[in-house]
């Protein structure tokens, strides 16, 4: 369903080259659970963005469902992410003025493609409930990933990318979250890259593939 | 469409936590529309006036043809120039008074009144038949129906004995005129066979010279696209308009910096919104869509506030054009539909100019918050370079203004460029003189004192930005006006030397009250003067005759002198210039001015300059006897008398008795000088209510800027309270902080102040005014408005402080728990 | 009555224009339907004396002095011109002084080329000398349009006279010549409008020699050729019914001139009236039943729809014509507007003319 093939990126910084992807291969089938490890600073990141198309490629090609994303407009990366991808990020990166029921709901909404009953299995299965009336600051971190889990996935994307979602968590909170996030990726079917340097997370996935160097290994 | 709907709504939500950021932001808005919009519907509604005037007079927007020696024409010119084939169009001009109030009348003569004309009275079927076919009818405004105290189709009884055809309310007239058909006016006027200028028509065809028809009696004046008045209250208007125009960048200072936070605060939010698949184009339309909005709500209030301070201000306005200038303006304020489009226009283009950067910054976001931010004093070092270099330019090109100006504009362009350049490098100064004290501070309390005074600074500049410029035109206008206020009184106590003034309904009735007087032993002596008009190097000049007494000679006001000077007056062939005309035509003392008279020029020496303030007219005076002889139909009808003071009540009463004068005609100096100082104070009182609002909307820029910063603090203050300094404490320091840069700003001022009013004396007066005023200094007025302007930055900086002082300890300890 | 429907010779109606202070409007208040309460009446079997009548008769409410000429270039090729200067009272009662005096005073001028027509209007008022007539020597003026005699200027003919007028874009300058006498329309100069009363004086000199110099857009053409003058003065000339006219003055190739002229009623009845003057100066009245004005094509000008060219035919004479304008768009668009421009005719009898249509 993903596929990506000699991807690379080089970023300038004070006037020297860095080299952060130098060729990427990587495949990501349909309902597929994949883990992305690797040290601070070899790309993890940079991929994740580039396949969310946060950035631009300088090289190679990334395949979404059949479709190349790498040559696309801004505004056709833009919708891209609307429709068919889930972002979570480790800063939550919920809106600060908006409700949790609202967060929840925004990004279908903007797709245009809120589901009612959807939202209200979201709500349940991520135990929302009593807090839907909250905003995001008078909640923990762990109910504020969940918030952030739900929206991403509110729009049921072919593709859940999450960006050490619980980097900000304690152990057992990280868990928690987790495996709310595997059941409902199990639930919608999509395929799920994460982000990690926890092993112990990327045991609980499908796969793991390490990233080193800028090339997966 | 629902989805940009959406987008709105996520952004807007932000309004909804941040109230007051919401607020800031409209009453910026409204603030400087409102000011502005005000100011202009004054403006415009003197300016339709003007039109209305120029139109009406068939004045100066109308080529005219008038007597070279400023006689009247004998009708048969008229006759004779339409047979040599010159579409012109012959009108009769005088004043009247009715019930004591002196009107304009004119005489048309519709059929060859030429089309152009523009708003004349449209003389069409019955209406044509009426105006011409005797009894006729006397066209007015409403307003002079008013003035008249009389209805419609009533006859007034003119002073002469004359009475005037039935009224008839004509809207498009201006106010004070009376029009009536030429054979009319010609007679009501005792001017048989007599015309006062002929308008020109569009000419078809080829008219013989204008020489073989009139010889050399008549001259060409060419149209101008500004009257006489409109030049006269140009610098007026120019007033307003400044006032209007710093009250809106004063409001676009708040806008600025509301927008500004808004912007910064919502940064996360527009980054996860484009992460979750907004386009970029479609998040900086609904951003523009947003702000437009707001604009568009806030122009329509600030339009309505504006029409209050219009409404409020306009009698002041209309009191102090009547009373400067003569200039008639309805006092019942109507607004176009232009003046509300400009004023939403205005509005909405005010907010994206203070939204420019904001929106800049939007529309180049990029989706990763990649760039690590300078460090905050990193960021200010740059910034307060590139604004001092800003400032040197602006400096720069004050001083180009100040060398090549010669100009009314380029005097207020002078003083922009001051205002500007001040307040751009105000911040940069408030940074060196912090430096210092941070340098010098020992205890570790006082440091963080100064250091964090210099890191709040960039938030603060706007605000007091705003408040340096408000003060410092605060300073400008108040010493200016009390500058004048003072020469004014002095010259005019000088000017006001007869006891008593009479003016006669005419000439007959002046010479049987001057033998009345004659034979009174309460009188001492009867000054009667005389005025003439002529036209010197195309300026409407008034001469005014003096007749030789002591008291003139002890106490008119006089700046320069040739030796001798009232002596020199007596023979005839010298004369005094008034301050205004002196600089106009660049005449000065010993100069031979030429005046045209009916019996040939009249040359007189210069033998000195006087001040005449107030007068929109240049000036010439002369000895009386020497103007009769020059123009011997110059009526005599004012005069001033010299009474001992116990028995002025009972020869004004017996002068009233006797020869039936009002109020208006007759008056002692106490009255007199009592209508002008109040004409006076009514011009200023305009200016001090726009003074007042402009300090009043810096107050709010102040306290809006505290307002945000008192937030975004916190984490700031949160480590000093932890460290154990209390709240009232830690709110006492913060606000000795705003008051001491509010102090250091306001101290700033002063100079700038002085400046600025320098620059009106010197400067601005000399080309609106035509005259110049010596320059005073007033303490204690400084004192004031330095302290108006810390009680207002204590106010503004009150309200954050109390907060911070009573907050619960749980939203300090909140910072650590949940730093983000 | 409104204004839109008076009169022949745009008569009162342009004084009334006057009133509508240039801006063309239907509406007037000197209708020549109006009541002539307080004005002079005509009568028939007035004697006419010269040179008094050339002069103005302010008494009666309307008046025109009104000339026009068929004229040929150097090359032969043909135009018109026309002068008018229009006189009307307010008000009736004696001659009020200066600026009070009740006379309104109107001029109309126009040349006309196949290829063009060029007019101009002015007003004044009476009482200050911008605008007046003078029976002796002959004088007629409104600001610098001027008709002329001299001292020689003889009385029974009018002539000679020079005339001239301008505007913005044309100008010209005639003398005019005759040596027959003037000739008295209708019944002796009383000119009959409808069956109940209304009437007219109405005289003319139809036989004018013209020749001098016209100018359009500065460029400047000698010319010669006829010329007609029409006099009429009366209060109340055209019936409450009656909505318009139209009149034709034509130079008949052998020397003889005919006037002719239909007024249009409301009821369909379109009365003819017209006068056969010989060359040598008798003149006839031709009998409505003998007369036959046929309309036929037309032009459409401002919204109004003109007919322009007409067949003539007179059986007792013999006479049957067609006419074509000279410039079918001759339209006076004056505050008063009206068609007015040469013709030419041909069929039994050849010639050239003026066709005036008003009340369209």
């Amino acid at each position: 369903m993903l596929s990506i093939r000699n991807l690379s990126k080089t970023y300038a910084s004070a006037g020297e080259p860095i080299h952060v992807l130098r060729g990427v291969d990587l495949d990501v089938e349909a309902g597929e659970r994949v883990a992305l490890t690797g040290e601070s600073g070899s790309g993890k990141s940079t991929l994740l963005h580039l396949i969310a198309g946060l950035d631009a490629a300088d090289g190679g090609t990334i395949t979404l469902e059949g479709s190349e994303i790498t040559g696309l407009s801004d505004s056709a990366r833009a919708a891209l992410r609307r429709d068919r991808l889930g972002l979570v990020f480790q800063q939550y990166n919920l809106i600060p003025s908006l409700s949790v029921e609202d967060n929840l709901a925004f990004q279908a909404r903007i797709a245009g493609r809120h589901d009612t009953a959807w939202h209200a299995e979201l709500v349940e299965r991520l135990g929302l409930g009593s807090l839907l009336k909250r905003y995001p600051e008078q909640l923990s971190g762990g109910q504020q990933q969940r918030v952030a889990i739900g929206r991403a996935l509110a729009i049921k994307p072919s593709l859940l990318l999450a960006d050490e979602p619980t980097g900000n968590l304690d152990e057992a909170t990280a868990d928690d979250v987790l495996a709310l996030a595997r059941d409902l990726v199990a639930r919608t079917g999509c395929g799920l890259l994460m982000v990690t340097h926890s092993l112990h997370l990327a045991a609980t996935l499908d796969r793991r593939v390490t990233l080193h160097a800028g090339v997966v290994t | 469409m629902r989805r940009a709907l959406w987008i709105l709504a996520v952004l807007s939500s932000h309004w909804r936590r941040h109230p007051m950021q919401l607020a800031t932001l409209l009453i910026g808005l409204i603030s400087a529309t409102a000011l502005w919009s005000g100011v202009q519907a004054i403006n415009q509604q003197a300016r339709h006036a003007y039109d209305r005037a120029a139109a009406t007079f068939g004045g100066a927007r109308t080529a005219m043809l008038v007597a070279t020696d400023g006689a009247a024409i004998p009708q048969e010119l008229f006759v004779k120039l339409r047979r040599a084939g010159w579409p012109v169009s012959p009108v009769v001009e005088g004043r009247v008074q009715v019930n004591g109030r002196s009107f304009r009348l004119l005489g048309i003569e519709p059929v060859t009144l030429p089309a152009e004309v523009g708003n004349a009275p449209s003389l069409s079927g019955r209406d044509f038949r009426a105006f011409v076919a005797p009894p006729g009818e006397t066209l007015v405004a409403r307003e002079t129906l008013a003035d008249l105290e009389a209805a419609e189709g009533a006859s007034p009884e003119i002073s002469n004995g004359a009475r005037l055809p039935p009224l008839r309310v004509r809207p498009q007239l201006v106010p004070d005129v009376l029009v009536v058909d030429i054979g009319v006016a010609q007679r009501i006027l005792n001017k048989p066979g007599q015309v006062s200028r002929l308008l020109l028509g569009k000419i078809k065809g080829k008219p013989a010279p204008l020489a073989s028809a009139a010889g050399d009696r008549l001259q060409l004046v060419e149209p101008s696209a500004e009257t006489e008045l409109e030049r006269l209250t140009d610098s007026f208007h120019l007033n307003l308009t400044a006032f209007g125009l710093l009250s809106f960048f004063v409001g676009l200072f708040i806008v600025n910096s509301a927008i500004g936070l808004a912007f910064e605060q919502r940064l996360p939010m527009l980054r996860t919104l484009r992460a979750c698949g907004a386009s970029a184009r479609l998040l900086n339309t609904v951003l523009v869509v947003e702000l437009v909005a707001l604009a568009l709500v806030a122009g329509l209030v600030g339009l309505v506030c504006g029409y209050v301070i219009a409404a409020a201000l306009l009698p002041d306005v209309v009191a102090s054009l009547r009373g400067l200038y003569g200039a008639e303006i309805p006092g019942q304020l109507t607004l176009r539909g232009e003046w509300w489009l400009a004023g939403v226009g205005i509005s909405i283009a005010g907010a994206l100019i203070a939204a420019a950067s904001s929106l800049v910054k939007a529309i180049r976001l990029s989706v990763l918050a990649t760039a690590q931010p300078h460090a905050w004093q990193q960021a200010q070092h740059r910034w307060l370079k590139s604004q001092s270099a800003a400032a040197l330019a602006v400096f720069a090109v004050a001083l180009l203004l100040l060398h090549y100006g010669n100009s009314l504009i380029a005097g207020f362009g002078l003083l922009a460029a001051l205002m500007l350049g001040a307040a751009l490098i105000l911040p940069a100064l408030l940074e060196i003189v912090l430096r210092l004290g941070q340098r010098r501070a020992r205890a570790p309390l006082a440091l963080w004192f100064w250091a964090d005074s210099r890191q709040q600074l960039s938030g603060l500049s706007l605000a007091l930005m705003a408040l340096l410029l408000a003060l410092a035109v605060n300073v400008g206008v108040s010493t200016m006006v009390e500058s004048f206020s003072r020469t004014f009184l002095s010259w005019l106590n000088g000017r006001l030397a007869a006891d008593v003034y009479v003016s006669a309904p005419d000439n007959a009735r002046a010479i049987a009250i001057r033998s009345w007087l004659s034979e009174r032993s309460d009188v001492d002596a009867v000054l009667s003067g005389g005025r003439a008009e002529v036209q010197i190097e195309g300026q409407p000049v008034e001469l005014l005759g003096l007749p030789d007494h002591a008291l003139y000679r002890e106490r008119w006001p006089l700046l320069e002198t040739a030796p001798r000077a009232w002596t020199q007056l007596v023979p005839g062939n010298a004369a005094f210039v008034s301050e205004q005309l002196s600089r106009r035509l660049d005449i000065r003392i010993g100069d031979v001015v030429e005046i045209p008279a009916p019996g040939g020029t009249w040359s007189v020496d210069i033998a000195g300059i006087y001040a005449d303030y107030g007068n929109p007219k240049g000036q010439l005076t002369v000895n009386v006897a020497a103007l009769m002889r020059h123009f011997p139909q110059t009526p005599q009808t004012r005069m001033g008398l010299i009474v001992p003071h116990a028995k002025i009540p009972a020869l004004i009463a017996a002068l009233r008795r006797q020869f039936a004068l009002d109020d208006r005609s007759v008056a002692d100096q106490a009255t007199v000088k009592a209508e002008s100082i109040r004409i006076f104070n009514r011009t200023f009182a305009v200016t001090s209510a726009l003074n007042a609002f402009t300090l009043g909307v810096a107050g709010i820029a102040l306290l809006t800027s505290l307002l945000t910063l008192a937030n975004s603090r916190l984490p700031q203050l949160a480590p000093l309270w932890a460290i154990g300094i209390t709240r009232p404490r830690l709110a006492a320091i913060e606000l000795t902080k705003t008051l001491a840069v509010a102090l250091f700003t306001a101290l700033l001022a002063l100079p700038l102040g002085l400046l600025v009013a320098w620059c009106l004396i010197a400067i601005v007066n000399v080309k609106a005014f035509g005259w110049r005023l010596p320059f005073h200094v007033f303490p204690l007025q400084l004192a004031e408005l330095v302290g108006v302007a810390l009680i207002a930055s204590l106010a503004a900086a009150l309200l954050p402080m109390l907060r911070l002082a009573r907050m619960r300890p749980a939203e300090l300890a909140k910072v650590f728990a949940n730093e983000r | 009555m409104s204004a839109e429907t008076i009169s022949r010779r745009g008569f009162a109606g342009g004084l009334a224009a006057l009133a509508l202070a240039r801006r063309a409007s239907a509406q007037g208040y000197a209708g020549l339907g109006e009541n002539a309460g307080g004005f002079a009446q005509v009568t028939p079997g007035k004697i006419f004396s010269f040179p008094g009548d050339h002069g103005p008769h302010p008494d009666f409410r309307i008046e025109w002095w009104y000339l026009t000429a068929n004229l040929t270039d150097a090359n032969g090729a043909a135009c018109g011109v026309q002068w008018t200067l229009f006189r009307q009272a307010t008000a009736a009662g004696p001659q009020r002084e200066g600026w009070a005096n009740q006379q309104l005073w109107m001029g109309h001028a126009a040349v006309t080329r196949a290829d063009t027509h060029r007019f101009n209007e002015l007003f004044a008022r009476g009482g200050v000398g911008q605008a007046g007539v003078e029976a002796k020597p002959f004088a007629a003026w409104i600001d610098a349009w001027e008709m002329k005699g001299v001292a020689a200027t003889d009385d029974r003919t009018l002539a000679p006279l020079a005339v001239n007028a301008s505007g913005a874009d044309f100008s010209y300058a005639l003398t005019l010549q005759s040596d027959r006498a003037l000739v008295l329309q209708g019944d002796a100069g009383y000119s009959r409008k409808s069956e109940r009363g209304q009437a007219s004086y109405y005289y003319s000199q139809p036989f004018f020699r013209a020749r001098g110099s016209l100018t359009i857009d500065d460029r400047t053409i000698e010319v010669s050729g006829l010329a007609w003058m029409d006099r009429e003065w009366s209060s109340q000339p055209l019936a409450p019914d009656q909505s318009g006219w139209d009149w034709m003055s034509l130079h008949l190739a052998s020397g003889d001139k005919l006037m002719l002229y239909r007024l249009r009623q409301a009821d369909g009845r379109d009365a003819p009236f017209g006068n056969w003057i010989s060359a040598d100066g008798r003149t006839q009245q031709i009998a409505a039943a003998d007369i036959a004005m046929t309309p036929g094509a037309q032009v459409e000008i401002a919204g109004r729809k003109l007919p322009v060219e007409w067949r003539i035919a007179i059986a007792s004479r013999a006479f049957s014509i067609a006419c074509k304008p000279l410039n079918p768009r001759a339209w006076m668009g004056t505050g008063f507007s009206y068609w007015e421009g040469p013709i030419g005719f041909s069929g039994s009898h050849d010639g050239v003319g003026y066709l005036e249509l008003t009340g369209y």
